[in-house]
């Protein structure tokens, strides 16, 4: 009786460990929160564009997960010019005017960024061409297996005689 | 030996290069979206007790110009502060400050510590300005042209490392009216 209660507590305590590390990323998040913009539709934008753009200082995270200094400016920054009437793409032409394309998480499709989107389809089609090429070879030595010549005809046919015979 | 033979060796080769490569790159070090455009719209005031703030018309001289962003609390920028004392006075360039986010009287203790090198100094208390310069870090400091254009950005502090030495190549490059640097 004892021992089916320890294991039922044991569970309870795994769940809620469980529970607490699945909220994990929404505590996180709630750590850089900043005073919201009281119109909820400019404040969605201003969060979407968030998500768009790179923290300089931590590089890997958008501005809207980092608690750096710079980031919160940024915020700031794509507030305002949301607010200021910017659309979307105005706002964020205002930060690659002074950051560069660097603070844009998703690189943009132009000349030297070709091969960055291009090269791992390259890469599939190198490969798909190489694999066709192994495949290819391989079918073509099967086909090239000789029929046998006349006198190892006539030696196969007096072996198997032999075998018939004994 | 066939060039068959030969082909995973090569393919050997190229990864181990582009890796080795790879390594060399320094992702933290973002390339500015300023150089050769003119210095951004700004008007700085200046510290507390000083007289000379900083804005665009005082880097549009006819002479090189060096900005430096600082700040009293950033360590590297002690660091670099014996190279700009001494940049200062060996007259290669007219020395500029902004002041990054911070506490007045903080800098001004750390100045009367250590030295002032800058002709100019504009308080950035917001940080707003740095933005508009591309700042993302302390200390960065700016090659200005005669004209106001911006020529090359300098990541972290100045000491005597080989990226040091291209700065100073690109102050006297700027200096001579030359208007490209290598980097």
């Amino acid at each position: 009786m004892f021992k089916v209660k320890t294991s039922r507590l044991i569970r309870g305590a795994l769940l809620l460990v469980i529970l607490q590390v699945a909220l994990l990323p929404g505590i996180a998040q709630a750590v850089a929160v900043d005073p919201p913009l009281d119109d909820s539709a400019l404040e969605a934008r201003a969060q979407a564009l968030f998500l768009d753009l790179r923290c300089l200082v931590c590089q890997n995270q958008s501005i809207s997960d980092s608690n750096a200094d710079l980031a919160r400016d940024l915020r700031t920054i794509v507030r305002e010019r949301v607010v200021a009437g910017d659309t979307d793409e105005e706002a964020r032409t205002f930060l690659v005017d002074r950051y560069g394309d660097w603070v844009l998480l998703q690189p943009p499709l132009k000349f030297t960024t070709w091969l960055l989107w291009f090269g791992p389809l390259l890469l599939l089609a190198l490969a798909a061409w190489l694999g066709l090429g192994v495949y290819r070879r391989r079918g073509r030595r099967e086909e090239k297996v000789e029929s046998l010549s006349a006198e190892e005809r006539n030696q196969l046919k007096s072996l198997l005689n032999d075998a018939d015979d004994g | 030996m066939s060039f068959r033979h030969l082909v995973p060796f090569i393919l050997f080769v190229v990864v181990v290069v582009s890796l080795g490569v790879g390594l060399t790159l320094k992702p933290k070090e973002i390339p500015s979206a300023l150089i050769n455009l003119p210095v951004p719209d700004f008007q700085l005031p200046p510290l507390e007790g000083k007289t000379n703030g900083l804005a665009s018309d005082n880097l549009r001289t006819g002479s090189v110009q060096v900005v430096n962003v600082f700040a009293s609390w950033c360590l590297p920028c002690r660091d670099e502060h014996p190279f700009l004392m001494q940049l200062a006075k060996s007259g290669r360039a007219t020395v500029n400050g902004i002041n990054y986010k911070d506490k007045p009287e903080k800098v001004a203790k750390w100045l009367a510590e250590v030295g002032d090198p800058f002709a100019r100094i504009g308080a950035d208390l917001e940080g707003r300005v740095s933005i508009d310069w591309g700042v993302y870090g302390v200390p960065e400091t700016f090659i200005v042209d005669g004209a106001g254009r911006i020529r090359m950005k300098y990541l972290g502090p100045l000491d005597n490392s080989d990226r040091t030495t291209a700065f100073l190549e690109c102050l006297d490059t700027i200096a001579r009216g030359g208007d490209q640097c290598s980097k």
